[in-house]
């Protein structure tokens, strides 16, 4: 780790010449891609929402480890979250209400409990760093959890992307090709949950699952393939990561809400990236998404 | 059209479905042969969907599924291939033909991207069904007969035992529809698979299937197209108007 500090160090920046800003620019270069890669499949497989609910539930996890007397935080908002992320799957695929609402019940349900016990006696001032986070007080120790966490987590999603693709194109086909299509979006809906519940202290309740969007939408408009998304928006969140953290230390803003605006601006030009890129196309291309347009004529 | 070895088939037996107290499906028998097309046809809400799912194994049933050789003996475990009716998808993902086909091809992380070689065997899997011009297609800008080509190409791998069809011709065209059926055709001779196609297009079971199979939660009655339209059974669900 040393040496990596003291690479960053060798970067004529002055914010850089300070142990926390690298400590901080190590967690985002091991954050931002694995928040980029998860993306990708959260908006694909229209999941923002969830992972929104996801963020909120960290107050409740927190509070709940508060009341049964836990001593760590992290491993009550991890258990708390992952159980959270999977009963909301379960009451999903019963459909016995829309997704959304389902998220939007659970979402709210989970802040109200949270705030509830953390303001008990008025003392949620304490806790009121969890809403924005802060990327600058991270530590070593810490650092290693989040490198043990990409490395799992990138392995883990290599195993189990392709499966989870079919699944999002057509379930009864993925099933029908051998995909535990069940299993797999368990496991997708756990690594989401892991994901945010080990960094929320860093980024916030209210920002986390813009980290986790905001990247994979612009990378979205820019793509067409499924590669070019993984690329993109790895390279967006890196980059935005990167530059929203130095931007905030060299201007003394806030680092959290910088990246993410990082992220908005990036987003913003992706848009009129693909509107520049659509108009070229529209003279060769009339069909419209849900038409079908006229097959190949009859042999 | 006959081109069943008469050796192998898929035996179904008695295969019935319940959900929640309410009977979907009683005692469904049939042998789908290989190398024959065995159409299934119904009215809405007959449970051929439902017998669909029983036959890829994705519902509790009763009843028994083999795949059994001449003497009734069981030959393999039986290898699937499925054809959905049509993909409920985001249509503006950033998603190609050749990324969806590659996971039919390879372990590799689509998003890590495709081999030369892999593409050159989904090249060879879409040339089947005439549709090499899709491989660099958004899978979202695909038509109808197109997207069905290409489901069909990924059906054929791995090679499967028997082919599932369930109403694949729905909103394609009568150019595309055509293109899909004499794909269909030659593959059952090249092949030599079973194939089960779902569908309501009447006039189409007739031309194609060599069995057919009319059901309305049990079997009313099956046999070779000929015979079946002039049951009375096919009038009673039909109405002789119907008959083609």
């Amino acid at each position: 780790m040393e040496a990596v500090y003291h690479l960053f160090g060798a970067i004529p920046l002055e914010s850089l010449q300070f142990g926390f800003v690298q400590k901080a620019l190590l967690a985002v270069l091991l954050l931002t891609p694995l928040f980029g890669l998860l993306g990708t499949m959260a908006v694909n497989h229209q999941m923002a929402f969830f992972s929104d609910a996801l963020g909120h539930s960290a107050l409740t996890g927190i509070g709940l480890g508060i009341l049964l007397g836990l001593r760590n935080d992290l491993a009550a908002m991890l258990i708390f979250g992952v159980i959270w992320a999977l009963l909301i799957l379960v009451i999903k695929r019963t459909g016995a209400a829309s997704a959304d609402t389902v998220i939007s019940v659970f979402s709210s349900t989970s802040v109200a409990a949270g705030l509830l016990i953390l303001a008990a006696g008025g003392g949620f001032a304490k806790y009121s760093s969890l809403l924005i986070g802060d990327i600058l007080t991270i530590e070593d120790s810490e650092l290693i959890w989040l490198l043990a966490a990409l490395a799992a987590g990138v392995t883990l999603w290599a195993f189990i992307y392709n499966g989870l693709l079919l699944t999002s194109v057509n379930t009864p086909l993925a099933r029908s090709r051998g995909v535990r299509t069940r299993l797999w979006e368990s496991a997708f809906v756990v690594m989401v949950a892991v994901a945010v519940m080990l960094s929320i202290r860093w980024i916030g309740v209210l920002l986390i699952n813009a980290l986790l969007i905001l990247p994979a939408a612009a990378g979205r408009n820019l793509a067409r393939t499924i590669r070019q998304h993984a690329v993109i928006t790895v390279c967006i969140a890196l980059v935005c990561g990167v530059g929203g953290l130095l931007l905030s230390c060299e201007t003394g803003t806030a680092t959290g809400p910088t990246i993410v605006l990082c992220c908005a601006a990036c987003y913003v030009l992706s848009l009129l990236g693909k509107g520049l890129r659509d108009r070229q196309k529209t003279p060769a291309a009339p069909a419209k998404q849900n038409e079908l347009p006229p097959d190949a004529p009859s042999a | 059209m006959e081109h069943s070895c008469h050796l192998c088939h898929i035996d179904v037996q008695n295969v019935s479905v319940s959900r929640g107290g309410q009977e979907l499906l009683r005692d469904v028998s049939m042998h789908i042969h290989c190398g024959q097309l065995t159409a299934l046809i119904g009215q809405n809400g007959a449970g051929k969907t439902t017998f669909i799912r029983a036959l890829l194994r994705q519902i509790p049933f009763s009843g028994s599924i083999r795949h059994v050789n001449e003497h009734g003996r069981d030959i393999s475990r039986l290898v699937t291939g499925y054809v959905p009716q049509h993909l409920e998808f985001d249509r503006e993902m950033p998603l190609t033909v050749q990324d969806l086909m590659a996971t039919a091809f390879t372990r590799r992380p689509v998003w890590t991207g495709v081999s030369k070689a892999v593409r050159g065997q989904i090249l060879e899997a879409l040339a089947e069904v005439n549709a090499t011009d899709l491989i660099d297609r958004p899978l979202g800008r695909c038509s109808g007969g197109e997207t069905q080509r290409m489901l069909l190409a990924l059906s054929l791998h791995p090679a499967p035992d028997l082919l599932v069809l369930d109403e694949p011709v729905s909103g394609v065209d009568a150019g595309g529809l055509t293109l899909f059926l004499e794909t269909l055709d030659r593959l059952r001779a090249s092949r030599h698979m079973a194939i089960l196609l779902v569908s309501h297009d009447l006039r189409l079971v007739r031309e194609y299937a060599d069995h057919v199979v009319l059901l309305d939660r049990t079997v009313l009655t099956q046999g070779a197209p000929d015979y079946v339209y002039q049951t009375p059974e096919f009038d009673r669900v039909f109405g002789s108007g119907e008959v083609v």
